[in-house]
């Protein structure tokens, strides 16, 4: 799956979907939608009586033609918005092929060779490099490079490992190098695999809550109508002015919302479409509409909001020493520090004093690794020991070595942990304390500015970390999220959420462990990490397949835009009505009360044309708000007020006047081609 | 128009702005059943019911009980008033000696007319009830119909309140409470301030005075008709003795616009001036009929915590009521284009317009301030013609009443009808700000949509469908008056009225058959029941609702943003409902009138 933007008219999309058009006129398929399938029993009705013969046949026969084409375009666009999901499902379907897979037969060590399919939970299989994984699995022995481009679209490979939060293992996927021993977590048709292109087929799509409930408002509208147009033709007898079967249905059609009842679940898979465009599958439309909802996020510190390590920000010097001296020493004790944090000691050592990397081997030099016990690192080279830490195990060390620790340092040392940051004292064996390394967090670019928008959407931030109270709320304060969690164990999390969702707050957050699983569960939008395990996987209701936390934002966003876009269009359909009422009902009654022409404000040329061109309108809308549909109406993060100021404007308001000019329009382009 | 004709409207509507809030303090703390000045005289009555009636007032009710309870109070009420119509000739009271009111079909229709608190007179109150029925019959529906309405209300909004539960209240407690504090006390002294302004209130049989210019006028027969002599011509009779009605009016009339019932006394109702004989007496009937409607706007901020939100549904109300009224008033002083040569200015020495159909105490500005005020409200009280009025001054009240009543609206039944508006506008709205829709902080779910779309089938429904049928059958159209567009908006404000609960009569029409008695019975029994049910529906199920608490991207409804949807909502739905048949009825009418068809 390509992270690109897909081109919405996309040829062979088009070309199925087409296809697709026709076939789901079936009735049974056009009962899910109740408006479509009063406009389809319509244009059957108009059909039969056109067989019947009779006068104005010209006419009779382009309000039934547009009356199926209104019918079709529904279809249409339902089937483009499939088609963009078939199309990714046939990619990921040539990964599902059929793989043979060597399984572990009972005790004794055996492999035999089966076919992937035949496979099920709990078996035992072995996968050796240039080999796919035949099913969903967890490694329980073993470590390799796994290339998982055919799911995230990633071509860069990942490790995998038996043990801890990255042991989950896709079917489909392939092995690069080593070989692993997996427990098989999945059966047959119940892979990820399997589940995602379910999910993006929309083969089981079913009808979300809030879906459910724009469709009961929908139907109920359209039985408004039905009742409104049967009846009319009574009055219109009482009035000496009955009107044909054809004006009658064409009137109909109009009035029943058929511009969001052609275009809703278009929307609703497009929903789910553009989230799987970001890489993240849910696992329910429900938990789509559940993230639009969302009041709390929950964001892990590490990855999320910071760039995950440690970095040096200065250097403080002991007294006495000079800059270069520190630098010198702090680079030297790094240069062999793999870690993130000793990288970035060099990397400051380098830009701030110039000092380049040095080769050491050649200068006799030893290093003292980290270990857990000393809490230190560092370099012992022609008879120096240079030595970083924690502070306390550095103080130690001197003092073991009859070194007083200058109170400078100390001081030091406390204001650099009160503000947050991690202080690193360097040392040297006989001259003591030369100063101190100061570890920050760095926040991630434009972290500040996104939590505001999400401020103003009003949602709230709590930044969940391991960190000690003080470091966290100093890093909450430079992020400017809302609210922290510190020293948080999986505990701690559940119980957060819980107390939010007492107090009837939905809840999202992000995870990848398995002692994440529960809160994830818990959680009204779980999102899992794709590199997580198996269980959080489950849990959540939603996998991140580009495994980044960030992206919880745009989940939001997405499940905002999908309602927003249903609103929308529902307004806009509802407000087209009023210029349908003016085309037509003039149109119809003009004939016998020439003072009705006052209701012709569009002025349009005759009755026929009048009618032909709202019915026109009525189904050309449809393919034109096809990309809206497909796209979602564009989200900007503002306050509720704001936003549906903003809404109500451009799809209410517009939608009083656009049907105007379009009918207007089509009126004088038909009267030209003299179609009526 | 004139200056003023605008201050008596504005005045008005300053005065229903400060009773609004002291209003519904007042009814949220007596529901809320907090203490009130009134509860040491009140509260020993109160029990004392509750001992007779065996009613437990600590009990709460699911919306299902307290639906049933309704339905059953409201059954077994009307049955009660058909029995007493038919058998008033034996009961006390009657000084008239009339017989059983009859035929059977206009016993139904009046017995459903008052459960169902429309008031909707097929017949004519002077000639037909006896002042036992009036009493005991009529104006005791009166007073509990429109408790029944504000019982229902409270229990919506105690729905909107309260949070995870599975109950609304308790129907007995709440019928007995509306009665005893919000109506009694009000129409207790209200009577005694109408008497100060001449109504009548006494048991006497009627007064006969000779006229003074004896009167040659068509005999007419029991039913109404002109009887003819033999030679083709007809009969007529010399007139030289009148008969002046009496009755307990002020007591009658009063509940009649407090309750928004709108019955009159009667058949002039509030034209009549024994029922309504100065300008203050009209000033304070139309305060009557508006102040618990207004009243429980507040009442409804109040008890759901947010007073600002029960006042952007006054303004959504106010600016409504103010439009109606407008154009109402400016149809009426425009008078009649097509008497052109006929005087119609204002001057000291007449009120100009079109004064046909209107009284001249009241005159223009308080005809059509009275005609959208009890038409906003559903109570069918008028004091001029509406058949009268212009075509576009005559749509105004028709409009008013297809809008479902909801600008202040029926006692109690405004406020339930004005919160279904208000569900599908926070569900549009709540879709269009990108969040499952919420109203103070409880979710709208399918649901939730589902009843209140089947509350807003109602009306098209027996509106539509009764006044097709009878626009092309024998049995309908034998009935109207006048032909064309006339007679087709005489059957639709027919049905419109029963439908809403109105009650007012549009005119023209012969409305004491068999067919228009039978539908117009099922059709104000159906819109009030069928819409009353899916209501308590949403009441109880938002009742259980978990409570969401609103942050910046819930939709606010304390807006004037939020006034304005509401009001679009309000409108759209009822315009494109009734458009095709309005655009048949008086739009047509208006417009041949511009060219000289009147009908």
């Amino acid at each position: 799956m390509a992270k690109k933007k897909k081109a919405i008219w996309e040829w062979n999309i088009v070309r199925r979907a087409l296809l697709d058009a026709f076939l789901k006129l079936n009735p049974r398929k056009m009962m899910g939608n109740p408006v479509m399938f009063v406009v389809e029993i319509g244009s059957v009705i108009t059909t039969a009586l056109l067989f019947k013969g009779g006068t104005a046949f010209k006419f009779n026969l382009q309000i039934t033609l547009w009356l199926w084409f209104t019918v079709l375009f529904a279809n249409f666009a339902e089937a483009m918005a499939e088609g963009r999901g078939k199309a990714q499902a046939d990619t990921l379907r040539k990964a599902r092929s059929e793989t043979i897979a060597h399984r572990l037969t009972g005790s004794n060590g055996k492999l035999e060779d089966v076919p992937s399919s035949k496979l099920r939970a709990g078996d035992l299989v072995f996968v050796s490099a240039s080999e796919f994984i035949p099913s969903d699995g967890e490694i329980i022995e073993g470590v390799a490079s796994v290339d998982e481009s055919a799911i995230t679209g990633e071509s860069a490979p990942v490790i995998r490992e038996a043990g801890g939060d990255r042991s989950a293992v896709t079917g489909g996927t392939r092995v690069l190098s080593d070989k692993i021993k997996v427990k098989i977590t999945s059966n047959p048709g119940e892979t990820f695999l399997d589940r995602m292109i379910a999910l993006v087929e929309g083969a089981e799509r079913q009808k979300t809550p809030n879906e459910i409930a724009l469709n009961i408002l929908l139907a109920g509208l359209t039985i408004i109508f039905l009742l409104a147009v049967v009846t009319l033709q009574p009055f219109a007898i009482y009035s000496g002015s009955p009107q044909t079967v054809f004006v009658l249905v064409s009137l109909l059609v109009c009035l029943i919302p058929t511009t969001i009842g052609g275009l809703l679940s278009a929307i609703g898979i497009a929903g789910m479409d553009r989230l799987v465009q970001h890489n993240v599958l849910a696992m329910s439309g429900r938990a789509v509409e559940a993230a639009g909802d969302v009041n709390t996020l929950l964001l892990d510190k590490t990855g999320t909001i910071t760039l995950g390590n440690r970095q040096a920000a200065r250097f403080v010097l002991a007294p006495g020493v000079t800059e270069n001296e520190l630098a010198d020493a702090a680079q030297l004790s790094s240069l062999a520090d793999e870690t993130p944090e000793g990288r970035s000691i060099v990397v400051l050592a380098k830009e701030r004093y110039g000092l380049r990397g040095r080769e050491l081997s050649s200068h006799d030099a030893h290093f003292v690794p980290f270990t857990a016990q000393t809490r230190m690192s560092g370099v012992n080279l022609n008879g120096f020991e240079i030595r970083k830490g924690a502070a306390d195990a550095v103080y130690a060390y001197l003092t073991q070595h009859g070194r007083e620790v200058p109170s400078a340092v100390k001081t030091t040392v406390e204001e650099i942990a009160r503000s947050g940051g991690t202080p690193l004292v360097v040392a040297e064996k006989t001259r003591g304390a030369l100063g101190v390394i100061e570890l920050k967090d760095v926040v991630k670019g434009g972290m500040r500015e996104r939590f505001d928008q999400l401020r103003a959407m009003g949602i709230k931030t709590v930044m969940i970390t391991g960190d000690n109270p003080l470091t966290a709320a100093a890093i909450a304060r430079e992020a400017g999220v809302d609210d922290f969690l510190a020293q948080a164990t999986p505990k701690d999390k559940m119980d957060l959420i819980k107390k939010e969702q007492a107090e009837g707050k939905l809840v999202a957050m992000t995870g990848d462990g398995t002692n994440d699983a529960p809160a994830l569960a818990q959680a009204d939008v779980g999102v899992a990490m794709n590199t997580g395990t198996q269980a959080a996987k489950e849990a959540g209701n939603m996998v991140d397949l580009d495994s980044n936390p960030t992206k919880l934002i745009e989940v939001v966003e997405i499940g905002k835009q999908l309602l927003m876009t249903r609103g929308s269009l529902t307004t806009f359909s509802i407000a087209n009505d009023v210029a349908k009422y003016f085309a037509i009902i003039p149109a119809m009654f003009a004939g016998t009360f020439p003072v009705l022409n006052a209701l012709n404000v569009m002025r349009l040329q005759r009755p026929e044309s009048a009618v032909l061109s709202a019915v026109i309108f009525n189904a050309v809308i449809i393919i034109a708000l096809i990309p809206l549909a497909l796209r979602g109406v564009k989200y900007h993060a503002m306050g509720a007020a704001a936003l549906l100021r903003r809404n109500l404007w451009i799809y209410g308001i517009g939608g009083i006047l656009i049907p105007f000019i379009g009918i207007k329009l089509i009126d004088m382009l038909i009267t030209r081609a003299g179609l009526a | 128009m004139t200056a003023n004709g605008w201050f008596q409207i504005l005045f008005f509507l300053a005065l229903i702005f400060l009773v609004t809030k002291p209003m519904g303090v007042f009814m949220a703390r007596v529901f809320s059943r907090e203490r009130t000045f009134m509860d040491p005289v009140l509260r020993p009555i109160e029990k004392l019911l509750y001992r007779v009636t065996t009613v437990d007032e600590n009990h709460e009710m699911r919306w299902t009980e307290y639906a049933v309870s309704m339905l059953l109070f409201s059954l077994v009420s009307m049955i009660v008033l058909y029995l007493m119509q038919r058998l008033q000739g034996y009961l006390p009271f009657n000084p008239q000696k009339f017989g059983a009111v009859s035929p059977a079909h206009l016993a139904f229709n009046t017995a459903a007319s008052f459960t169902t608190n429309t008031n909707w007179q097929a017949y004519a109150g002077e000639s037909t009830m006896s002042y036992f029925t009036q009493m005991a019959g009529l104006a005791y529906h009166n007073f509990v119909s429109a408790a029944v309405g504000i019982a229902l209300a409270i229990a919506f909004i105690r729905g909107i309140a309260r949070r995870q539960m599975e109950t609304i209240g308790n129907f007995w407690v709440d019928l007995v409470r509306a009665c005893l504090w919000v109506l009694l006390p009000f129409c207790v002294v209200g009577a005694l301030v109408l008497v100060s302004q001449g109504v009548v209130q006494n048991l006497r049989p009627y007064d006969k005075v000779s006229v003074v210019e004896p009167q040659q006028v068509q005999k007419l027969d029991p039913n109404g008709k002109p009887v003819v002599g033999p030679d083709g011509k007809p009969v007529m009779d010399t007139v030289t003795e009148q008969t002046i009605a009496q009755g307990p009016v002020a007591s009658q009339e009063i509940i009649k616009e407090f309750g928004t019932n709108g019955g009159g006394f009667f058949n002039a109702n509030s034209a009549h001036p024994f029922e309504n004989p100065t300008p203050l007496s009209n000033l304070i009937e139309l305060f009557a009929i508006f102040t618990i409607g207004g009243g429980l706007t507040y009442t409804l901020g109040r008890m759901t915590g947010s007073p600002r939100h029960g006042w952007a549904v006054w303004a959504a109300m106010a600016i409504l009521f103010l439009a109606g009224v407008t154009v109402a008033y400016w149809a009426e002083a425009r008078g009649n284009p097509l008497l052109a040569n006929t005087d119609q200015r204002v001057t000291a020495m007449q009120p100009g317009g079109n004064m046909e159909g209107k009284e001249v105490r009241f005159g223009i500005a308080n005809t059509a301030l009275w005609a959208t005020v009890t038409t906003d409200a559903s109570c069918g009280a008028i004091n001029g013609w509406h058949d009268s009025f212009t075509p576009l001054g005559g749509m105004v009240p028709l409009v008013n009443i297809m809008l479902s009543e909801v600008i202040f609206g029926g006692v109690g039944a405004g406020m339930y009808g004005m919160l279904i508006y208000v569900v599908l506008a926070v569900f549009i709205a709540g879709l269009m700000v990108g969040r499952t829709p919420e109203y103070l902080g409880k979710k709208i779910e399918a649901y939730d949509v589902k009843m209140a779309m089947l509350v807003v089938l109602v009306f098209p429904l027996v509106i539509l469908v009764f006044t097709a049928i009878s626009s092309v059958n024998g049995f309908g159209t034998s009935s109207i008056a006048n032909p064309g567009p006339h007679g087709l908006s005489e059957i639709l404000y027919a049905f419109t009225s029963g439908a809403g609960n109105n009650g007012s009569a549009f005119g023209g029409i012969t409305v004491n058959t068999p067919w228009y008695d039978t539908t117009i019975g099922v059709t104000m029994l159906a819109g009030r029941f069928l819409m009353i049910i899916p209501m308590l529906a949403i009441a109880g199920n938002l009742a259980q609702k978990k409570y969401v608490p609103p942050s910046l991207g819930t939709f606010p409804v304390t807006t004037p943003l939020f006034t304005v949807l509401l009001i679009g909502v309000i409108l759209i739905v009822g315009a494109l409902t009734f458009f095709p048949a309005l655009s048949l009825g008086p739009i047509l009418e208006h417009l041949l009138m511009g060219i000289g068809r009147t009908f």
